[in-house]
């Protein structure tokens, strides 16, 4: 395998992230100014984006922290957030089997929704697989990078992001870029639109657990509706 | 808890969880049900994600005719469909989000 086929799997990783900066950027922004406003001082609110880096769980940790809940609290609600980040291990984890540990370690690390929804497309598509995993690494820092700077301007330009700006949809919007072109056949359209439409009416179940009870049941249907026409 | 040890516990948490199954495999058999459903991930966990996401504006659901988001989701849902370009969904979403928010108000 030579150099020419990682740096170019690199500059792919890349270059299929960029377009969905356009909804991290305002994103990062939102956290960096809502963490200052929550009371957090600028040096912990810029280390959270690395240390943590998770957006929603990085929005409601901010908030809680600001609030004075017990760190526990904090904790099991990270934890609850982030479960969703199990499904994405599990489902990465065959592409990166052989690599070495400290491969797995950074690439674990950069293993974000939107870094994983771009890079298992990739994995699941045609082609050579050997140096895929510079691909991850390429999409995994391009957001890397982006939800840091974009951090550090929010914490900058702090409480004058307007509050009208519907930013709580960016993030739905980038999502739908993701996922609807890979909804290739009946199986997968089920699963989304059941996880989706259960989504919403186990909504209410505190700290988003709602969304594994959903995701959940979208991928047993999923899996029913593939095995029904075997 | 001091904040800052909270912080980081809330990164080694995210982290552990991030690792796990990357770090698990090769150690443990994983069953062939198990595989197959990993494909519809991606598909069901975003889409637990965004649906709600559509109808939540500052926090309560709006389930009415006149909410922008819903119209404009839909039209992000349609460009993504058709042009499979994640950049042109993106700005197709949220400037009909910006002039639905102008008509409807």
């Amino acid at each position: 395998m030579g150099t020419a086929s990682r740096r170019q799997e690199f500059l792919s990783g890349m270059r299929d992230e960029s377009p969905i900066l356009l909804g991290v950027i305002p994103f990062g922004m939102i956290f960096g100014a809502l963490a200052i406003t929550s009371g957090l001082s600028t040096l912990a609110a810029q280390a959270m984006s690395s240390v943590v880096f998770a957006g929603s769980a990085q929005f409601i940790a901010a908030q809680l922290l600001g609030a004075d809940t017990s760190g526990i609290v904090i904790l099991m609600v990270v934890f609850v957030v982030n479960l969703r980040h199990l499904l994405y291990s599990a489902s990465v984890a065959p592409h990166v089997e052989g690599l070495r540990p400290g491969w797995k370690l950074m690439l674990a690390y950069l293993l974000t929704d939107e870094a994983y929804a771009v890079t298992i497309a990739h994995y699941t598509s045609q082609g050579d697989a050997r140096a895929r995993h510079w691909y991850f690494l390429g999409a995994g820092l391009t957001l890397w990078v982006s939800w840091q700077l974009s951090t550090a301007v929010g914490i900058f330009i702090g409480a004058q992001i307007p509050r009208s700006w519907p930013l709580g949809f960016v993030l739905p919007i980038t999502f739908i870029a993701l996922v609807v072109p890979g909804l290739k056949d009946g199986a997968s359209v089920a699963a989304a639109v059941i996880a989706g439409a259960l989504g919403l009416a186990v909504g209410g179940l505190p700290y988003k657990t709602g969304i594994i009870v959903a995701a959940l049941v979208g991928i047993l249907v999923g899996m029913l509706v593939e095995g029904r026409k075997r | 808890m001091n904040p800052w040890l909270t912080m980081i516990l809330a990164g080694l948490l995210t982290y552990g969880i991030r690792l796990s199954f990357i770090a698990l495999r090769g150690r443990i058999t994983v069953p062939d049900w198990f595989q197959r459903a990993l494909r519809f991930v991606p598909a069901a966990v975003l889409s637990a994600i965004i649906v709600p996401g559509l109808f939540d504006r500052a926090g309560t659901l709006d389930f009415s005719v006149r909410n922008p988001q819903l119209w404009a989701g839909i039209l992000a849902i349609a460009v993504a469909w058709r042009t499979k370009n994640v950049l042109l969904t993106i700005a197709a979403g949220m400037l009909a989000l910006l002039a639905l928010q102008l008509i409807l108000g």
